[in-house]
């Protein structure tokens, strides 16, 4: 190669990484600026709005935020007098979150071995019904299943009187997603094609029954799906915002994107308290980076992952 | 082997067919009951005038008469179009850049991981961040503009730059996602196809150009439909950033049938819309599907 050729070269590799550092920087500084108001005392938020460091720095938006200070301190200190119940909403997501993960996937996951591996009458048609589901958005069955939802709630209220107990309530929001989702459906059967059934075979010939063969030598050689489809539900579901607010909105289930929303709305409307609201905010991204730091590598690679299989 | 053509040569084995009966029947409980039903029932809602306090009453294909004249309708197509529009170009563009960028520069996992941070977090939080930082008055974005000596952005508040805004917004939250995911398409290119392409003179740009592009087009396609799908059903950053203002200027398709069901309590009509949004998507998805030719590569 000649000089001049690797110098161009240089000067390339040079320019993509003074892009890929102001990209960087345009993802990341967000987050320090969340930080930076959360962590600037209300009253000075006017001043110095460029500052990269807090004004006037205190800790007080996270106590006023989690209402560890009375309500006049509060308004004294700018806010609106609103707190968030930070700590409860942070557990209603993650019962939220939790529930829908499990049952989810189980079920999800008995349903595709099924679909895979087993002959039954009606296999395929039920099976492409399944996937056409995936066709249809969202929005289009929230109304008739928030008619449906409400139902029965009423209907369990008038028989048993639980109308507005935790249980039903958390009940009504997870139900929709706790039985199955066509997507995971579709993700495991796929892996389950593509697993090599000679193993089940013997085990077949050795006597295990079905549930035998699914438990004990289809499961294990399947984890590494199966986990990602369980970080990929997590996520979507700590996520979800529609449906939980609009039968969600009650304090004792509501979650933390719902409230935060709420949180906002509150404010009046010429001066919100944006330390007040930065701390919010920073506490409820806090959680989501420490999981991250934690499984990191697991969800990178189950989005290229899924992606391509 | 033996067992397999034995359990074909038969008919249905009773035993298993139960047993398949009982691993499906959890999903077919919610299938049938959050899905299929659904489905149906909210084309028979859409037949009906009902604010959920009384009866349902019929009334024929009223709400789908009164959708084609319904102005707020055409206007919510528009401003759907116009988001899609700054969204998805822009968002798949960049991501293309990155993609490329990191296959060239570094195979980092930890670079890869930053990128997809923003991602992470719930919409609702990160149009939070970005209310913030795009206030009129106080917001970074403002005060460093007018320092350089410019005139404000409304952003949020102003009707002509409202749409963008949320744009922006969406595209900094997907973009490192979307770069990941054509990332790993690039992976797949056999590299024996650069060292070809260099062997005959091509340039970076060239086998740019000529091999990576045309070898992306089924990840491309995935990449565009899923993409586009999401993007016609926004609604989260609107709900937290616009409610749907100013002057209507954000009143995304998502969000009109959000307000008339739940605001309004106008079901029948909500549906309607609805109804008309699935088959909007579905027809977007077979043109686009086609015109990108998903299923081949060019080679």
């Amino acid at each position: 190669m000649s000089p001049i050729n690797t110098n161009k070269i240089n000067f390339g590799r040079i320019a993509m990484w003074v892009l890929m550092i102001i990209i960087l920087f345009i993802t990341l500084f967000p987050f320090w600026w969340v930080l930076r108001t959360a962590l600037t005392t209300q009253g000075m938020i006017f001043e110095n709005t460029t500052s990269l460091l807090p004004v006037g720095f205190t800790w007080d938006n996270f106590r006023r935020v989690l209402g560890l200070v009375s309500t006049s301190e509060g308004l004294a200190a700018g806010g609106s007098g609103q707190s968030i119940n930070f700590f409860r909403f942070m557990m209603n997501s993650i019962v939220f979150s939790s529930i829908i993960t499990v049952a989810q996937v189980s079920f999800s996951t008995m349903a595709a071995y099924a679909f895979a591996r087993l002959r039954f009458p009606g296999r395929e048609p039920l099976f492409l019904l399944y996937v056409s589901a995936l066709m249809v958005p969202g929005i289009v069955t929230l109304i008739p299943n928030f008619v449906l939802i409400r139902g029965i709630g009423t209907f369990l209220d008038d028989t048993f009187g639980i109308g507005g107990s935790y249980g039903l309530l958390m009940g009504q929001m997870v139900a929709p997603y706790f039985f199955m989702t066509p997507f995971a459906v579709f993700f495991l059967r796929q892996f389950f094609l593509g697993l090599n059934r000679e193993v089940e075979e013997a085990a077949r010939i050795d006597g295990a029954g079905y549930w035998r063969v699914f438990w004990n030598v289809a499961l294990p050689m399947s984890r590494p799906p199966i986990v990602t489809l369980g970080i990929i539900t997590f996520i979507q579901s700590w996520n979800e915002y529609l449906w939980p607010l609009i039968v969600g909105r009650d304090e004792s289930v509501r979650v933390l994107t719902v409230a935060l929303n709420i949180f906002r709305s509150q404010q009046p409307s010429g001066v919100p308290d944006w330390s007040g609201l930065m701390a919010g905010t920073a506490l409820a991204i806090i959680p989501v980076l420490i999981v991250y730091l934690i499984v990191g590598r697991q969800v990178i690679d189950s989005i290229q992952f899924t992606g391509f299989k | 082997m033996a067992s397999r053509t034995s359990v074909r040569s038969s008919n249905w084995n009773r035993r298993e067919t139960i047993v398949a009966f009982l691993f499906l029947l959890p999903s077919l409980i919610g299938f049938t009951a959050f899905f299929a039903v659904p489905a149906v029932r909210g084309f028979f809602i859409s037949l009906t005038d009902w604010n959920l306090l009384s009866d349902p009453e019929p009334v024929g294909l009223a709400n789908y008469q009164r959708l084609v004249q319904d102005r707020d309708f055409r206007n919510s197509l528009v401003v759907t179009l116009r988001y899609v529009l700054w969204n998805i170009p822009l968002q798949t563009s960049i991501a293309v850049v990155i993609a490329v960028m990191m296959d060239r520069l570094t195979k980092s996992m930890f670079l890869r991981g930053l990128l997809l941070i923003p991602w992470l977090m719930p919409n609702v939080i990160v149009a939070m961040l970005w209310l913030w930082l795009m206030d009129p008055g106080l917001g970074l974005l403002n005060s460093v503009w007018v320092g350089m000596g410019f005139e404000k952005w409304g952003f949020f508040g102003n009707p002509n730059q409202a749409i963008q805004s949320i744009a922006v917004v969406n595209i900094w939250r997907h973009v490192g996602y979307t770069a990941l995911l054509i990332f790993a398409g690039i992976q797949t290119i056999p590299h024996s196809l650069y060292e070809a392409a260099s062997i005959d003179g091509a340039t970076e740009w060239r086998s740019f150009w000529y091999v990576t592009i045309p070898l992306l087009r089924p990840v491309l396609a995935f990449v565009l439909v899923t993409s586009l799908i999401g993007s016609f059903q926004i609604f989260d950053t609107v709900a937290v950033t616009t409610e749907g203002g100013p002057i209507s200027s954000t009143e995304v398709l998502n969000w009109l049938i959000f307000e008339r069901a739940f605001v309004r309590l106008d079901m029948g009509y909500a549906t309607t819309v609805a109804n008309a949004l699935f088959v909007i998507l579905v027809g977007v998805s077979l043109i686009q599907l086609r015109l990108l030719r998903a299923d081949e590569s060019d080679y």
